[in-house]
């Protein structure tokens, strides 16, 4: 489907008013991976919120990201269960092993890391959940294992 | 089906089976369980009944998959109605055995039964004194009914409140139930819920607005998450009941869009309600009219406060405005509102079809009912709870959560998120009740508890609540921004080794004004993790700032970690597990080389005979 027909298809759905936009944008997102500029350019002309709106949405809101992600979504759950029980060690090998911050894409564009606020899996802390996948009780040891990256790509293999 | 009359819902109701005597196997498909593996025992379970057509012949077997039966730290969790077993770590090469053993020969797998840390066995789950001590009223249903079977919900009793309702209350009756029930909102705050309602459907406004505030944002809290995903019907039959007392045709359920699972799940149960006529026009004939939208949040923890939601519903960024203006006369496009969160909607079906009388009388005097919460953290048994209000904290860690983990020593438990304060041993024998725990300086808060030991350093915990405050401000007062930047880098610079003995009474300064002076909620309450922790952990605070040494060992900067080699035994446990790789052996005891230590305390919590120290 064209960019321009995809966008048509989810607007479709809704009545246009500005009390969609957060669901629209949702939408948009979990089609194109992030909310690309002619989206909002899109949104804007079809629906007639104002663009200032629209971006002020799409930047106040974290959920929503301006930039391309990476293609496997690395998301640490921060939440205070997990900070206890090591969070913050956990981001840490993420890190060193993928080169890149929260909030960062791996150059060859495998892998973004972001940091949540809660899951709400506090059960099974620590938490990181790739790619929707929950993968509790979270070690440097496991994480290392569960993020073999060879050294030109990056390959996933679950453990 | 739809129920065109309240008689034909009541016909149905009554030639529904009774489901007690019904065997019944439950898979529990709660969070923790489904990453455990819950669905792939729920099919080998499912293939395993079709291998045996015999099952069929003799009983009638259900297989369901619920939502979150409460113990995680043990799952998956498969459970045998009626005869309540409870089996746990169950793994789908354990579904033959289930069948052919446990439901075709009523033989007991004795490997499966719950063992408690002092080697005791259980059979049922009501034995076990993490259940044992629980009174299951918000989650009456969750863990025990399909949630996305309308028929198994009514078949507990659901939409029954609806019904007499519609038959029977005017919505002034309705209105006076709750009240003299004592329910007061269980999203912290503890307004009283039917005072909320009068003040509303007495407002004056073109229209009304109900809406269930699903934004559970406070980091290690799960209960509403859990009551979304597991009984869905009865936060929809509760908000119809409360749109009937409040004359409102439209209501909303805001839900973070961190819950994929609740926001499915509640996307069917309003399209089933609405199909069988419990929801839309004219429900059960009667002429009342209620639609429910689901909107989906975009991950911003000031939307939990009850006016930034509203903006977020009508699209807009989530900023809060001044508390002068009350919702219950402005709220949702300036209209008359009501906002509860997810539990308070799930106790109102339960206060009318068993009575206030019976409502009121269990909890304590101010706080009635029970309260759900998610005890997380360092306790042995974590997972999702409900008890009596004024059950005293104590029983709630040491009989339900069975202590502390790994033999360490207790330090604090953290209750209300963000919001809410660390308490201390001694405090231990508070009841859970609004007014006592806000004396105490922490708070009720939505229901996240989390309990905190030796290894917990309280200045980084402080530090943890503000940097996360301090990224959720939405910024549109100043007294936040600017209070909780002030505040991190105080207490940031302590952690650091690089604080003085002035800046405690600077932070008390800055808590006060930010009591005072914060627009909403969230700023006012801001303070109190940080002011708690004062209050309780001074001397930790001392030693960070005086000694320059963190007790706990969590703050890089302060700590250096040691190996006794009396307690050694050069296992190497610490050696394969240091990310560092600072750690080599010297004869037969195990030595850290400081110089590449990176103070993760790996080591620390690997080590099974307490041999690595803090220094």
């Amino acid at each position: 489907m064209s960019f321009m027909r995809s966008l048509e298809d989810i607007l479709s759905n809704y009545d246009h008013g500005p009390e969609d936009i957060i669901e629209i944008l949702h939408e948009v997102q979990s089609r194109f991976n992030h909310i690309p500029k002619e989206a909002i350019e899109i949104i804007h002309r079809k629906t007639h919120i104002p663009k200032s709106r629209i971006y002020a949405i799409a930047t106040f809101y974290k959920a929503f990201s301006l930039k391309p992600r990476g293609e496997k979504i690395i998301r640490v759950c921060m939440g205070t269960a997990c900070h206890l029980k090591g969070a913050p060690s956990i981001v840490d090998e993420i890190k060193k092993q993928l080169g890149i911050s929260p909030g960062e894409v791996t150059k060859d564009k495998k892998f973004s890391l972001e940091l949540v606020n809660c899951v709400g899996s506090c059960s099974m802390a620590p938490v990181v959940v790739i790619d929707d996948k929950y993968h509790g009780q979270m070690t440097r040891q496991k994480i290392r294992k569960l993020l073999k990256q060879d050294s030109e790509g990056g390959i996933l293999h679950e453990v | 089906m739809r129920f065109n009359t309240l008689q034909e819902f009541w016909d149905f109701k009554n030639s529904l089976k009774d489901s007690e005597s019904e065997t019944t196997i439950l898979v529990c498909g709660g969070p923790g369980c489904l990453a455990r593996g819950s669905r792939d025992i729920y099919q080998a379970l499912q293939q395993e009944k079709e291998k045996h057509p015999e099952v069929s012949l003799n009983i009638e077997l259900k297989i369901k998959e619920t939502g979150c039966h409460g113990l995680c730290q043990k799952g998956p969790l498969v459970v045998i109605m009626p005869e309540k077993l409870f089996y746990t770590e169950a793994r789908p090469q354990d579904a033959k055995r289930i069948i052919e053993d446990t439901v075709l020969k009523g033989q007991i797998i004795d490997e499966l039964l719950y063992r408690s840390p002092d080697g005791k066995v259980y059979t049922t789950f009501d034995e076990i004194p993490f259940y044992k001590h629980q009174t299951r009223i918000a989650l009456r249903n969750v863990g025990n009914i399909d949630p996305e079977d309308i028929t198994d919900y009514i078949k507990k009793g659901g939409y029954t409140a609806l019904a007499l309702v519609l038959k029977e209350f005017s919505p002034e009756q309705v209105i006076q139930a709750i009240e003299k029930s004592g329910l007061r909102g269980r999203g912290g705050g503890g307004f009283p819920t039917g005072k909320k309602w009068r003040y509303c459907r007495e407002a004056e406004g073109d229209t009304r607005y109900i809406i269930c505030n699903g934004d559970e944002g406070d980091p290690g809290a799960f209960m509403d998450r859990s009551i979304m995903e597991g009984d869905p019907h009865s936060v929809i039959e509760g908000m119809v009941i409360g749109a009937y007392a409040v004359g409102s045709p439209q209501g909303y359920i805001y839900v973070r869009e961190e819950y994929p699972i609740a926001v499915r799940r509640l996307r069917k149960a309003i399209d089933d309600a609405e199909k069988h006529g419990f929801l839309g026009d004219n429900i059960l004939g009667t002429g009342f009219s209620f639609n429910i939208k689901i909107k989906r949040g975009g991950g911003a923890f000031v939307c939990g406060e009850s006016t930034a939601l509203m903006k977020s519903i009508e699209g807009n960024i989530g900023e809060p405005r001044a508390k002068y203006i009350h919702s219950v006369e402005r709220g949702l496009y300036n209209q008359p509102t009501v906002l509860n969160n997810v539990e308070t909607w799930c106790n109102v079906p339960v206060i009318i079809t068993r009575g206030w009388e019976w409502f009121a009388e269990i909890g304590t005097d101010k706080s009635k009912g029970t309260k759900a919460f998610s005890l997380v953290g360092k306790a042995v048994n974590t997972g999702l709870i409900e008890v009596p209000m004024g059950t005293p904290l104590k029983k709630i860690i040491y009989q339900i959560g069975g202590g502390i983990a790994g033999k360490k020593k207790f330090k604090a438990v953290q209750t209300g998120g963000p919001s809410g304060g660390c308490l201390p041993e001694e405090k231990l024998d508070l009841p859970v009740d609004y007014e006592k725990l806000t004396q105490a300086g922490s708070m009720m808060g939505s229901g996240g508890l989390i309990v905190m030991d030796e290894r917990t350093c309280m200045v980084d915990v402080a530090r943890y609540f503000l940097k996360f405050l301090m990224d959720e401000s939405c910024g549109k007062c100043v007294p936040c921004r600017e209070g909780l930047l002030q505040m991190f880098q105080l207490i940031d610079s302590i952690t650091k080794g690089k604080g003085k003995m002035e800046y405690l009474d600077t932070i008390e300064t800055l808590g006060w004004a930010m009591k005072e002076g914060c627009l909403c909620g969230l700023g006012k309450s801001a303070p109190n993790p940080v002011l708690s922790t004062i209050r309780y952990f001074k001397e930790e605070y001392l030693a960070h700032i005086q000694a320059k040494r963190c007790p706990a060992g969590v703050c890089a900067e302060l700590t250096a970690f040691y190996i006794d080699p009396e307690l050694c035994k050069a296992c190497g446990a610490c050696i394969k597990a240091c990310p560092a790789e600072s750690i080599t052996t010297q004869e037969d005891f195990c030595v850290i080389d400081d110089s590449k230590c990176t103070k993760c305390g790996t080591c620390y919590d690997v080590c099974r005979f307490g041999a690595v120290k803090v220094k």
